[in-house]
């Protein structure tokens, strides 16, 4: 628990992403089973002690000290599982702290009945630290910054495996895992995936920047404004993931009730409707699908206003076969013959772009735009699907972005290496001439886009242009102006300008440009293609 | 017969103390201050007359470059006030020169803490426990979850950091005044006797502090360091400074903070530490509430700080006690 406790406290305290990586790693290779496996359940959120609820902890510590204090110290701290490891008295003699398989075992044969007299045995063996980490086990909610990418992403570093191979074998396991550290701590077989719906890692594609390829080598698709999506059905199940690898079927019951062919399908999730690519297209936009994530359940109106369905662009798996090591050109027939047997309400293919050459394939491209669709993909002919971005494989070409003029208004200081730099711009346009009075309303907000000089520049030229500030925020003298490049905008009941920008980035700083030449909000409501 | 006590106001801006028409650590210019200790929310400047400590004289001399009406007053010396009023300077243990006030008249007693520790320092001598009618106590950590550690383990923790990262260095933000001064005399009580490198804003009281006999070993300024020297060692700013551009020229350095609310996690999180060191010069919950058993006051006033809590504490200990209302006294970076 002391290692354990120790992590935890480290991770709290770290902001660098590698530095999380290695404190984790180290942690994973030190740690014995089946500790460490509990942990990795434990900052994953895969751990639940129904017994164990943060009301428990305030009746635990209510008992004893006056409820008044500790609503007090509650309200303080901000958390009720820190409060009560300040709180919960020193043990008399030195503690003797349970191992974290120990707690585990404990915490889960707790029950409603017996949690107000067991949990404070535990508690009387830690330090504060470990009455912390203790209860932090106990209660679920981490927040300490720990993504199951990232996690996943320690563990292949910690044993020196691919991350891929670990997201593949990690489906499906319970923790503490002991077959999933089984094969990367100790060398055994690993774990088998027949028969479980589970997720395998997407292949992702490079950004074809300015260079050219020959389609005798490449094909086209459309590239959908949507989210990607895997749809796994084995064993009489079906998963949808998203490309994290999190299962958001229960968001999409739709899809998850229309498949029942053995497969693992990729593909785009859309709303139906007459944005993207027109009538034909038949795809509404973001901002619909927009309406229909991050929800736990969905209802019926829900699903009627905005049904689902996935644009299918490639097969992993079919009825058993691994097409995963075959060329894309027989992937594509596989899906290609597997789709007409699919529910047509729910899944449909995307097309094959066809274009004689590059020049053709570009003037096609151009017309991306009016038919909101997001740009095109290229898929090198012979390319099996390899997890991860593989060079020269895939790549997309998105259509150019859209630019307009904004002013600055505010800037916020970074992380990370970026924390002492005003890094984080907010930006604005004119709501009629300024010429006139006109006030600018933020539109939105970038991060990246400049380079590590302009950055420095950027830096003081906010520090020298401070009207206000509001503790890590300063709100600038609004004189400096940001061609800002975006893929779309779409109307918000959210901001008070009424807009929403996706993708924002600084292109260019414009400060030979006087701000009152930057554009009005007009300009960008025009764009807007709900 | 006046009514009992008549002859204290706590008003929003100090603590008028009528017969003698003195303000304890008032948060404007008065004729008459009682200054209990150097820090500047305390020890404002502009007064006709400033009562105080000579080493907070010399501390106000640093900052304000006058010492225009300063009376100094040795510890444990009764003088006398218009009046009939008497006051007498008291250890309080917080930082060089801090003191708590005494004041009696008629026959009552009043003990104004000012700011106070009850753990050792070795920049200052300890507080000492005063009989009184009425307690006017700071309650700056005033919530049962403040305990502090003992300082020798939050020293452990920052010097185990500077061996583990000898690529780095570490980078403390303390106070100006007091804290950064402990933290080197702790440093060097535990063995450390490398240079301990300053920002500027540090140096002059580093060097009141040597003046007045507190050895510090060996302190340089960061701006005359190169990069080479500063790798592996110890670099103390303000707290204002740490996430700003003046630390860019570190190499690659861990940031700490010593303060009190090092104690809770967000807190720490806010202001971007990695190395958090739970050293305060206030006294935290154990120790303001044995303070109140320990003098036995009448009653307890009690000042900035989580007055609530220690008001909730007085009424379960059925000890007569009110919040004072004062103005200006917060210590952010304490």
């Amino acid at each position: 628990m002391k290692a354990f406790a120790a992590l935890l406290d480290a991770l709290v305290y770290t902001r660098s992403r590698n530095a999380k990586l290695k404190l984790l790693a180290d942690y994973l290779r030190e740690t014995p089973d089946p500790d460490r496996g509990w942990a990795l359940a434990a900052l994953t959120d895969g751990l639940d002690f129904p017994a164990v609820k943060s009301a428990t902890i305030r009746n635990l510590l209510t008992e004893r000290i006056d409820p008044i204090l500790w609503t007090l110290s509650r309200e303080y701290v901000g958390d009720s599982a820190e409060t009560a490891s300040l709180l919960w008295p020193e043990p008399a003699e030195s503690p003797s702290p349970p191992t974290v398989s120990e707690a585990v075992d404990a915490l889960s044969h707790m029950t409603r009945a017996n949690v107000m007299t067991q949990l404070p045995r535990m508690l009387d063996r830690l330090d504060a630290n470990g009455r912390y980490a203790l209860l932090k086990l106990a209660t679920g909610a981490m927040r300490i910054g720990i993504s199951a990418r990232l996690a996943k992403t320690a563990f292949a570093q910690a044993f020196d495996v691919a991350v891929e191979d670990v997201e593949e074998h990690w489906h499906g396991q319970a923790p503490p895992y002991a077959a999933l550290f089984d094969w990367a701590a100790h060398g055994a077989e690993p774990p088998s995936s027949e028969n479980l719906p589970l997720f395998r890692p997407f292949m992702l594609a490079h950004g074809l920047e300015d260079s050219e390829v020959d389609l005798a080598d490449y094909a086209a698709e459309w590239k959908w404004d949507g989210i990607r999506v895997q749809v796994v059905h084995a064993g009489g199940e079906t998963r949808v993931y998203s490309r994290s690898g999190d299962d958001i079927s229960a968001t999409f019951p739709e899809i998850a009730e229309a498949l029942a062919i053995d497969a693992v399908l990729d593909g785009e999730l859309l709303v139906r409707g007459a944005h993207q690519g027109g009538e034909t297209g038949g795809a509404a936009s973001f901002n619909a699908l927009q309406q229909r994530l991050g929800r736990k359940t969905v209802s019926k109106k829900m699903r009627k206003e905005y049904p689902a369905f996935v644009r299918l662009y490639d097969a992993l798996i079919v009825e058993g076969e691994d097409l995963r090591p075959q060329p894309w050109t027989t992937r594509r027939a596989a899906l290609e013959e597997l789709v007409p047997r699919l529910d047509p309400l729910r899944f449909d293919i995307s097309g094959v772009i066809p274009a004689d050459d590059f020049t053709q394939l570009a003037a096609i491209r151009e017309r991306a735009r009016d038919d909101a669709i997001e740009g095109v993909m290229l898929k090198r002919r012979d390319s099996p699907y390899v997890a991860g971005r593989k060079t020269g494989l895939w790549y997309k070409w998105k259509r150019d972005p859209l630019l307009i003029d904004c002013v600055l208004m505010y800037a916020q200081r970074g992380s990370g290496k970026r924390s002492s730099f005003y890094s984080d711009y907010t930006f604005g346009c004119w709501d009629g001439d300024p010429d006139a009075g006109a006030e600018l309303l933020p539109v939105g907000k970038a991060y990246f886009g400049f380079t590590d000089e302009e950055l420095k520049w950027l830096d003081r030229y906010v520090r020298n242009h401070t009207l206000n500030r509001f503790g890590p925020v300063r709100e600038t003298d609004k004189s400096l102006v940001f061609e800002v490049a975006f893929d779309s905008v779409h109307s918000s009941k959210r901001h008070k300008s009424g807009v929403a920008m996706r993708f924002p980035r600084i292109s260019r700083i414009r400060a030979d440009k006087p701000a009152h030449e930057a554009d009005r909000i007009e300009a960008l409501r025009a764009l807007i293609r709900d | 017969m006046a009514r009992e006590f008549s002859w204290i106001r706590p008003e929003p801006w100090g603590i008028h103390v009528v017969p003698a028409d003195c303000w304890i650590d008032p948060a404007r210019p008065v004729d008459r201050a009682l200054v209990t200790h150097g820090h500047a929310d305390h020890a404002r400047g502009g007064h006709g007359q400033t009562f105080a400590t000579p080493a907070t004289l010399a501390i106000m001399k640093l900052r304000y470059a006058t010492e225009e009406g300063a009376v100094p007053v040795p510890y444990g010396e009764r003088i006398a006030l218009p009046g009939g009023v008497h006051a007498t300077w008291i250890p309080a243990g917080h930082v060089l020169g801090s003191a708590q006030i005494l004041l009696e008249h008629a026959g009552e007693r009043i003990v104004v803490t000012g700011d106070f520790k009850r753990r050792p320092d070795p920049t200052c001598p300890p507080f000492e426990v005063t009989p009184c009618d009425i307690l006017v106590t700071e309650a700056t950590f005033g919530l049962p979850v403040f305990r502090h550690p003992p300082v020798e383990q939050e020293i452990g923790k920052l010097l185990t950091a500077l061996v583990a990262n000898p690529q780095r260095c570490v980078l403390v933000g303390a106070y100006a005044l007091g804290k950064a001064q402990r933290l080197i005399a702790e440093l060097r009580r535990a063995g450390h006797r490398d240079t301990i490198w300053l920002h500027g804003a540090m140096e002059r009281m580093c060097r009141l502090y040597e003046e007045w006999g507190i050895d510090l070993g060996d302190l340089r300024l960061m701006s005359d360091a190169s990069k080479e020297e500063l790798t592996g060692s110890v670099v103390l700013a303000p707290p204002s400074a740490l996430n700003d551009r003046w630390s860019r020229r570190l190499p690659d350095p861990i940031t700490a903070m010593a303060s009190g609310w090092m104690q809770v996690r967000q807190r720490a999180r806010q202001r971007m530490v990695e190395l958090p060191l739970i050293i305060s010069d206030h006294a935290d919950w154990d120790e303001l509430t044995q303070t109140v058993v320990d003098v036995n006051p009448a009653e307890t006033w009690i000042t900035h700080g989580r007055e609530e809590a220690m008001l909730r504490w007085c009424e379960l200990n059925q000890r007569k006690a009110r919040a004072l209302a004062l103005l200006g006294y917060e210590d952010e970076d304490d």
